[in-house]
């Protein structure tokens, strides 16, 4: 590791206060009980500061397979360009021992500061396990709470990288009210910019809040965990077995309880594909979605779609097919990808343009609506609009789920979140019925009556409130020739006539334009401008 | 310039039909239903209920759907066929290829209803379709055949005894067989045991008849067939020869016209002996005679196919002749328009079979997608691509894994050979795996080159099968100049607001285990890569969203292809056909990677996986059971080829389910 480099990127701040200090600097060094010079004091804290925990620690933090804070940073941002703040801070603790000069590190368990990706400016911390296991000290908290301010003055995200063991236990309360200023300025930039956490190492005990107030969480593979109490104290709490892996490590969180947005194999894949992902985001709620070169053309059209739907109306395909066919280039950067399968959600462009695609995954459940995939869509959904992005929505839904589990659960309180969170919506909306359009669904899944700009449909798509079998077995009740009432509700509604005589959907397209008609309406709607009522915030049915 | 695509058919026709049925799917009928167009006839399809969107269906005037996507149901369902024939009005059937093409009964029954099945009448079919009867019919019109035994085989054990007569090796294959299926080769006693029940087997699924016959095996022949042409009126033709001696699995691979092993004088003995085979089994439309030919220019006769071949296109390419068109004049009764002194062969036609499978696996096993791209390389002058799908079609299970015929015609097999090679490297193929690594490494082979093949090119060629293309030094550094470039082109484009950025890059490409340090400056489109103290220079007009990469590396030019790109720096060339992983990260990435941990991969040779998809058709063991290392577990039928399926290590079976592809036994 080029330590040299660091000692030059921060120079510049130095040479500021180098230069106030200088007059002072000839004095003091009569009274310095150290023998040192303030410039000399300064070198050597800063030696200090970019060695963290020291080079053991180092080891043994290479060792578990994980880098350090700086040399994550240095990864993540754009070579030369991190200024980092507060190098010289230092804990305030004076228990237990820990006011001993060998206990004070430079900077203390954090590293923070400002940097570019791509050229975008960007907030960031990162947490340093090498000093006192990354633990949360009164200091490490103020330094964090101070990028968050300036992030949310001049509009731009912040990105924390966790690597924390905990609460700093000898600071007791100081502790926790480091935490919750974190949590409180977390939830003030709710929407204003972006936050982003990914988890390189432990997040355990009220730290866990800060990541799940934050926009998405992404983890490292099999070296991040995130749980409220540890292995441990669950065994000594409701004597279930299980190992921090199980309990919260990155397959746990991507796939069974949705707390993490995604996962990557190993600390430099994440910070590589945290770098590409940041590509897609606006810098605050002031920015437009950001527009990129493109190179796929935005007239292209897709042969391949007008044949992906399957004639039998039971039979699966894949929508991220019609995604990758879509978008350009075929990239889609797909959040939640293994959790609530039944609802595919992510970032593409269309002509260079960042887009929130939604689409319900017919090979999964039939795609159907239930809580997970509710409330999966439903965030999704108000980050898009919080941040200016346009969203594509794909429907080939089925209905809700039904069932007692379902039911028990809450799905109409969840389900109400994703109607919610499309009808509030102001960005661009386009959708694109593909197949079915049943029931409650329908509405749900950004239909024109919630204030859909563009709505299309297939050739394909059966916009009605149920399948023919059940709504014939309703309307013609214990009455003869089912089969013939079948055929004739399968001809009215299983088409997209009647929803396009009424205006609901704005035409009916041939599949392979739709990449081509999506690209000429956003150009249309980059200028629409609505807002909602005033409210002081709105009730979404949490 | 496609003298092979637009010269055959004259501008006028003779009355023919009205509306012809094509009983058959996939690139074979929409090549009949091409030429059907071009002579103002009628098209009707029939498919079944998967390929209702197929190409073909499109194609046609009028499709019927003929039932469920297993052939038996839909393709071999002659009650459903002769329905539609009668609802749509057809006066004739052309059968295309497999199916009921070689089947008399159908033939039968659509001479009962007074339709013209397009294709030799019921007698030929039934005398040649039989191999047994075949022979000896051969022998009697003074063709040079095989020896072996002109008999049904009854049982394992019999075929025992008759091969120990015979001498091994011999070949034990299906009566009423073709296209390699039912086939098998056995080199003792236990193989021909094991070799009979497969072919039974697979006689008795593929054809509805399991009798088998056993001849004589010739080691290392070459496969050179001689397409025919016969009118009712006793005229008959041979249009030259096809090689098709490349082949896995006794499937043919790359087939060309014509030989390169064959004299005038060769050539002529044995066309004559196909005329005489034709004539004697009073044979009209096109067929095949196919031979076997051994280094010394022996030739025996090996079968006839009374249809029109997979690999016909390579014939109609040297003689100018639509052969699909000569069928429906022949079956409409016409004469003859040529004589033998009339058939040229002009320039020389390559044929590559392009297939959804793993050259990787024994040359190439089955496998299914969507194509989620696909683009053929017509652009190029002198490429006929034959195909029945198009961008977003699926590869199922259900039919043959074919996606395209790639046929490529120069006036030399020089020129012809250098098209194919450009042909394939245009060729854009996405959503399934493909064999284009194998058959772009076919052709640019010394030995295929020199014309030295046999139909044990491939096994002798590549004893450890096939690894795709081996890269030389100089390839090397094209690629990784080139992934170098891409990296670069990338990157910079999402730094797009900076201004022109034109600093040095410093960059550490992986490449099969070996790393490289590479430095890439950038002006405008071109690319300087220092490689090892070599520069190498990348340019072109190629953007990071298009399928082909048409780049200049120091002068020459080459069509890659970029498969995958990542934000982690992965990247994926197809490069000289196969696909090449690379990595490509920043000199700071590369470095702190040595302290990433190595994911230990899943031990999987306690699971038994299906290295193909497919289904079913015999499980060998019960839960519970011990199985030694080696021992069969089941045998899977896919794209109607039985496989044995053998245990990885010595284990106890836990529990057995259905599969479907890679799903676990």
């Amino acid at each position: 590791m080029d330590y040299i480099y660091q000692v030059r990127l921060t120079t510049h701040i130095s040479s500021a206060i180098g230069s106030l200090t200088h007059a002072l600097l000839q004095n003091a060094r009569c009274y310095s009980v150290s023998h040192l010079s303030v410039q000399e004091r300064i070198e050597q804290k800063r030696k200090a500061a970019l060695t963290g925990g020291g080079q053991l620690r180092i080891a043994a933090q290479h060792k578990r397979g994980k880098l350090t804070a700086r040399e994550r940073l240095e990864l993540l941002l754009d070579p030369d360009s991190f200024v980092e703040y507060d190098m010289f801070v230092e804990h305030r603790c004076s228990d237990f021992g820990m006011e001993a000069d060998h206990n004070k590190y430079p900077g203390d368990s954090v590293v923070t500061g400002q940097g570019r990706i791509n050229g975008r400016l960007v907030y960031v911390f990162s947490q340093d396990f090498t000093v006192f296991g990354g633990s949360l000290s009164g200091a490490h908290a103020q330094k964090i709470c101070k990028i968050m301010d300036q992030a949310m003055m001049v509009g731009a995200p912040v990105i924390g990288l966790n690597d924390s063991g905990g609460a700093r236990i000898q600071e007791g309360v100081e502790s926790l009210a480091g935490y919750a200023d974190i949590f409180l300025r977390n939830v003030m930039a709710s929407g204003v910019v972006p936050q982003i956490s990914l988890i390189m190492g432990p997040c355990a005990g009220g730290a866990v809040y800060s990541p799940a107030l934050t926009d998405f969480t992404f983890m490292v593979k099999d070296t991040s965990y995130l749980f409220i109490t540890g292995p441990d104290v669950v065994k000594s709490v409701t004597n279930e077995d299980v190992t921090q892996e199980e309990l919260g490590g990155a397959k746990t969180h991507t796939t069974v309880s949705g707390v993490a947005h995604r996962a990557f194999e190993n600390d430099i894949d994440a910070l590589l594909n945290l770098r590409n992902f940041f590509n897609f985001l606006p810098l605050s709620n002031k920015d437009p979605a950001p527009v990129t070169e493109c190179h796929d053309p935005r007239d292209r059209l897709v042969p391949g779609l007008d044949t992906i739907v399957p004639f039998e109306s039971t039979k699966a395909y894949d929508m991220l097919d019609i995604v990758h066919g879509i978008v350009d280039e075929r990239e889609f950067f797909e959040i939640m990808p293994n959790y609530a399968k039944n609802i595919v959600v992510g970032f593409a462009r269309m002509n260079g343009r960042t887009v929130g695609i939604v689409g319900n995954q017919p090979k999964v459940a039939s795609g159907c609506l239930d809580i997970n995939s509710s409330v999966k869509g439903a965030r999704f959904v108000r980050f898009c609009d919080a941040f200016n992005i346009p969203i594509i929505t794909f429907v080939d839904v089925p209905g809700f789920l039904p069932g007692t589990a379902q039911e028990y659960g809450g799905i109409i309180r969840h389900g109400a979140k994703l109607l919610y969170a499309f009808a509030e919506a102001t960005v661009p909306k386009i959708t694109v019925i593909t197949r079915k359009a049943y029931g409650g669904a329908y509405d749900v899944m950004s239909s024109k009556h919630l204030r859909g700009d563009v709505n299309y449909a297939w050739p394909s798509a059966e916009v009605a409130v149920m399948g023919a079998k059940g709504a014939v077995q309703i309307i013609f009740r214990g009455k003869e020739n089912q089969a013939e009432a079948e055929a004739e509700y399968v001809e009215k509604f299983a088409n997209p006539f009647p929803a396009a005589v009424r205006g609901f959907v704005d035409d009916i397209i041939q599949p392979s334009t739709t990449r081509k008609r999506i690209c000429r309406d956003l150009e249309v709607l980059a200028s629409k401008k609505q807002t909602n009522p005033w409210k002081k915030h709105a009730n979404i049915p949490l | 310039q496609n003298k092979c695509l637009n010269r055959p058919v004259p501008f006028s026709f003779p009355q023919t039909f009205d509306k012809i049925l094509i009983a058959n799917r996939g690139e074979i009928a929409c090549r009949v239903i091409k030429t059907c167009k071009k002579m103002g006839i009628k098209t009707v399809a029939v498919h079944s209920d998967v390929d209702s969107s197929a190409v073909h269906v499109k194609m046609a005037d009028e499709a019927v759907c003929v039932g469920p996507a297993p052939t038996s149901k839909s393709y071999l369902n002659m009650d459903a066929i002769m329905n539609a024939v009668k609802q749509t009005g057809a006066q004739a059937v052309h059968p295309g290829y497999g199916f009921l093409s070689e089947n008399k009964e159908f033939a039968k029954r659509l001479a009962a209803e007074g339709v013209t099945f397009i294709g030799p009448d019921t007698h030929a079919i039934q005398a040649m379709g039989d191999k047994i009867e075949s022979k000896l019919i051969a022998k009697a019109a003074k063709v040079n055949t095989i020896p072996g035994f002109d008999g049904v085989v009854k049982d394992a054990e019999e075929a025992v005894k008759i091969a120990g007569e015979i001498g091994y090796p011999v070949m034990i294959k299906a009566s009423a067989g073709g296209g390699g299926k039912g086939m098998r080769i056995s080199w003792n006693d236990e193989e021909t045991r094991e070799g009979f029940r497969f072919s039974s087997q697979e006689a008795a699924s593929s054809f509805g008849d399991d009798r088998l016959l056993i001849e004589k095996f010739i080691d290392n022949p070459r496969h050179i067939e001689i397409q025919v042409l016969a009118d009712k009126h006793g005229n008959a033709l041979w249009l030259n020869e096809r090689e098709c001696s490349i082949q896995r699995r006794n499937q043919k691979v790359v087939e060309e016209a014509p030989s390169t092993f064959l004299d005038p004088d060769t050539r002529r003995a044995m066309g004559e002996q196909a005329v005489s085979l034709a004539k004697a089994v009073k044979y009209s439309s096109a067929g095949t005679v196919e031979f076997l030919v051994d280094s010394q220019k022996n030739f025996y006769f090996l079968e006839m196919n009374t249809r029109l071949q997979v690999e016909h296109p390579i014939t109609e390419c040297i003689t100018g002749l639509d052969l699909v068109h000569q069928m429906i004049r022949i079956a409409k009764g016409y004469k003859l328009q040529q004589k033998q002194s009339d058939i040229p062969i002009n320039g020389w036609a390559i044929e590559s079979r392009v297939y959804a499978e793993d050259p990787y696996k024994s040359f190439g096993l089955p496998s299914i997608g969507r194509l989620s791209q696909y683009q053929e390389p017509l652009n190029l002058p002198n490429v006929r691509v034959d195909s029945g799908i198009q961008e977003g079609s699926d590869i199922s299970i259900y039919y043959d894994p074919m996606i395209s015929k790639l046929v490529t015609y120069g006036k030399t097999r020089e020129e012809a050979l250098k098209k194919m090679e450009e042909a394939l490297d245009n060729y854009v193929i996405r959503g399934v795996t493909h064999n284009i690594p194998l058959l772009r490494e076919i052709i640019v082979h010394p030995r295929f080159v020199s014309g030295d093949i046999s139909t044990k090119f491939l096994p002798e060629v590549y004893p450890d099968g096939f690894k795709g293309h081996m890269l030389t030094a100089g390839e090397r550094r094209e690629l990784l100049a080139t992934a170098a470039a891409l990296y670069v082109a990338a990157q910079l484009r999402s730094q797009k607001f900076l201004g022109d950025l034109s600093r040095q890059w410093e960059l550490c490409v992986e490449l099969d285990k070996g790393v490289h340090m590479l430095g890439v400056s950038r002006a405008g489109n071109n690319y300087t890569v220092e490689i090892d103290g070599e520069k190498v220079e990348v340019s072109g007009e190629w953007n990071l969203a298009s399928a082909l990469l048409p780049i200049t590396i120091n002068g020459k030019h080459r069509n890659l292809q970029c498969l995958l790109r990542t934000a982690a720096g992965e990247i994926t060339l197809q490069y000289l056909g196969t696909s090449f992983k690379l990595r490509v990260l920043s000199k700071l990435a590369a470095y702190l990677s040595k302290h990433m941990p190595e994911k230990i991969p899943e031990d999987t040779s306690s699971i038994l996986r299906s290295p193909m998809p497919g289904s079913v058709v015999a499980v060998s063991v019960k839960p519970g059971d011990n199985v030694a290392e080696g021992q069969e577990i089941c045998v899977i039928e896919a794209m109607k080829m039985q496989n044995s399926m053998t245990a990885a290590k010595t284990a106890k079976v836990n529990s057995g389910q259905d599969i479907s592809y890679l799903d676990l036994v």
